[in-house]
């Protein structure tokens, strides 16, 4: 593995100009630098897909705060990804409403169709499978999320007739 | 005045309320919006305001029910004769939303984002806070964009920034889109996230109202507790209790998912019993099911039954009959779902969630957990059912920081009572009765276990 030299590292060199801007703007409005820390975290992950370690020494450099600690809020929460993902990301939700309305059947359909389990990639880098707890449409369950967009009143033929439009889909460059 | 501007006395806070397209603010305005602020900023001092939230009678809609006023003056007052009160407040909005089961301040945030921003300029205002934060779930992709247009409006028109309308009030407000995590719910652990810090909740005291935010004095409350603030301002105390005479005043927000013919949400004056939630409003069960039982208020409220279907949704009524009324979100659990899978998955939920910190919490979670599914598997014993009634007693209330732990037994405790049967049958036939699959990999258990044994007879013949 490539060793990091984490004294003398210039963050300018990981991060982009758009995102020390975005990042900056985020610490400009909290009482602290290290406060910043999440949003940068999402700021990255938005641009990169992931937060790689090279990413998580970058900010806390960025924001002058120790690499430990903004790893562990990193590890903390469910959205940030600190392994690498496929382009779509499913966030299936696994809580009660979920539960009861047979996300399950879902769940299944989306492991075949994909041929992955739970925190999986395809081959094709194009998705990795997580559960999600309680999505906030229990009225609309079985739900999950892919990116922005909350798919709601799921069912297994649905779920994988929406994989494969978003696979079929062509990344804007 | 205008008939727009004076707030439904059945539901106010929904009564604009569109998630297909929110109000922006000239619609907001021309719906009685901003007068509530306008009647708090020109017309009252901080003090005025806090006695008329303290008489409102209003509650927390967060969880606990606490009086919103009553925590309010907790707050260190800035006064002009004495100088050792912070200038520095902060008033957080609690919009992280995840308690399993629980949508409706979605329905706010999505459907009137105007809304909670005058009430938070009427709250920062009362207690002198010139910060506000909303802190928001990450999930809430929509709610962020559509609470980020209402902000920039409301700088645009001055309701935010320096000087309000002319008054000496300033207030700067931000939205804050957390990442997914539960305990970010609890109002230290938000305090915590918010600094940048492990979302950790704080040992108490010191409590937030005096010292939380960066060491400042902090009030967090609830979106649906906050959007009740622009009508009782606007409105009046009277008319606020009047909503709901026989009970705790004002409307509540309920809502209804499970296998009910029309899951949903509807504000109703508060006091609305279980039935007519249930049967009036969600239509009752989805046809060819039967109800088995609740949980009134959340993932961690403590299950009722028919029985109790008769009980008032207030925070007194519910608690006299052994669970909480919490967010006053009905999860109804149907004849065909197994209450056993149930509660593993409200388990389950609440050990990946546990933030760590307490050993009963950390430890007797994912305990339960595999207890649970042992049961749930047919591997139980009828110890096994000890075992979680002494869990329940280790992560009960004073063991632990917060009260994550014991919301994660009133499920289980109530359980335990009410589906006791369920629970003995998975132990006693192996299996469990609601999964076809689990029945018959049972049955091929014991076929097999019979053509062994009697092949074993034959050969000893
Ligand atoms: C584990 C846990 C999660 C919580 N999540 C939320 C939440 O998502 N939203 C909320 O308003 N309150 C939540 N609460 C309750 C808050 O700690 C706090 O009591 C509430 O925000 C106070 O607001 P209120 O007085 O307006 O009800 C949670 C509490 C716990 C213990
Ligand atoms: S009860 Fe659980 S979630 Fe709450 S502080 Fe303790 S370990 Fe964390």
């Amino acid at each position: 593995m490539e060793t990091i030299d984490t004294i003398t590292i210039d963050y300018q060199h990981y991060l982009t100009a758009s995102e020390i801007a975005a990042i900056e703007h985020e610490a400009s409005i909290m009482e602290t630098r290290e406060a910043a820390g999440i949003e940068a975290l999402k700021v990255v992950q938005n641009h990169r897909g992931w937060v790689s370690d090279d990413s998580l020494y970058a900010i806390s450099d960025l924001l002058a705060m120790p690499v430990a600690q903004l790893e562990g809020v990193a590890t903390f929460y469910n959205l940030i990804y600190r392994q690498a993902v496929g382009e779509h990301v499913i966030h299936l939700c696994d809580s009660i409403a979920c539960h009861l309305t047979d996300m399950n059947g879902v769940l299944e359909a989306i492991k075949q169709h994909l041929q992955i389990d739970y925190g999986q990639t395809t081959q094709d880098g194009k998705f990795t499978l997580l559960s999600n707890a309680c999505l906030g449409g229990c009225d609309k369950a079985p739900v999950m999320m892919i990116g922005s967009m909350h798919y709601e009143q799921l069912t297994p033929d649905r779920a994988v007739e929406i994989l494969q439009q978003l696979a079929n889909q062509e990344l804007p460059s | 005045m205008n008939d727009a501007f004076v707030s439904s006395s059945i539901c106010p806070l929904t009564q604009w309320a569109d998630v297909r397209q929110p109000l922006d603010f000239d619609g907001y305005c021309q719906h009685g919006g901003y007068q509530g602020a306008k009647s708090a900023l020109l017309e009252h001092s901080p003090n005025e305001v806090l006695e008329l939230v303290k008489n409102s009678g209003l509650k927390g809609r967060g969880g606990a029910g606490f009086p919103t006023g009553m925590k309010w003056s907790f707050v260190p007052m800035f006064d002009a004769n004495d100088g050792n009160a912070p200038e520095n407040k902060y008033l957080v909005a609690n919009a992280d939303e995840m308690e399993p089961g629980t949508f409706k301040d979605r329905l706010l945030l999505e459907g009137i984002p105007h809304q909670l921003v005058e009430a938070m300029i009427i709250a920062a205002f009362t207690i002198g806070a010139n910060k506000a934060y909303i802190f928001l779930r990450g999930e809430y992709h929509l709610a962020a964009k559509r609470l980020q247009q209402a902000i920039n409006e409301a700088y645009q028109h001055n309701w935010l920034g320096d000087k309000i309308q002319g008054s000496t009030f300033s207030l700067e407000l931000y939205v804050h889109s957390s990442a997914g995590r539960y305990i970010c719910g609890e109002e230290t652990a938000l305090i915590n996230a918010l600094e940048g810090k492990r979302a950790n909740p704080r040992a108490k005291p010191p409590f937030p109202q005096v010292a939380g935010l960066f060491g400042k004095p902090t009030i967090v409350n609830n979106v649906e507790t906050l959007s009740n603030l622009p009508h009782i301002l606007k409105n009046g105390v009277d008319w606020f209790q009047a909503i709901a005479p026989e009970s705790d005043a004002g409307s509540k927000i309920y809502g209804a998912c499970g296998r009910v013919k029309i899951p949903g949400l509807w504000e109703l004056p508060m006091g609305a019993t279980l039935r007519e939630v249930l049967f009036d409003h969600a239509g009752g069960m989805q046809d060819g099911l039967t109800f088995r039982g609740l949980l009134p208020g959340g993932a961690s409220t403590d299950f009722l039954v028919a029985e109790h279907l008769d009980t008032p949704m207030d925070y007194d009524s519910i608690a006299k009959v052994g669970s909480r009324l919490g967010t006053g979100g009905l999860i109804v659990l149907d004849n065909k779902n197994c209450p056993v899978a149930m509660v593993l998955n409200l388990m389950r939920f609440f050990a990946q969630e546990s933030c760590g910190w307490c050993t009963p919490c950390r430890d007797g979670t994912p305990w339960a957990v595999e207890i649970l599914t042992r049961i749930e598997n047919g591997h139980g014993k009828v110890e096994d059912l000890d075992s979680l009634n002494k869990l329940c007693d280790f992560m009960w209330i004073g063991k632990t920081h917060c009260a994550l732990a014991p919301g994660a037994v009133e499920p289980l405790r109530s359980a335990l009572k009410y589906f006791h049967d369920d629970f003995l049958e998975h132990i006693e036939h192996g299996c469990c009765h609601y999964n076809p699959t689990s029945v018959a990999k049972r049955t091929h258990v014991a076929t097999a276990a019979l053509k062994s044994q009697s092949r074993a007879m034959q050969g000893g013949q």
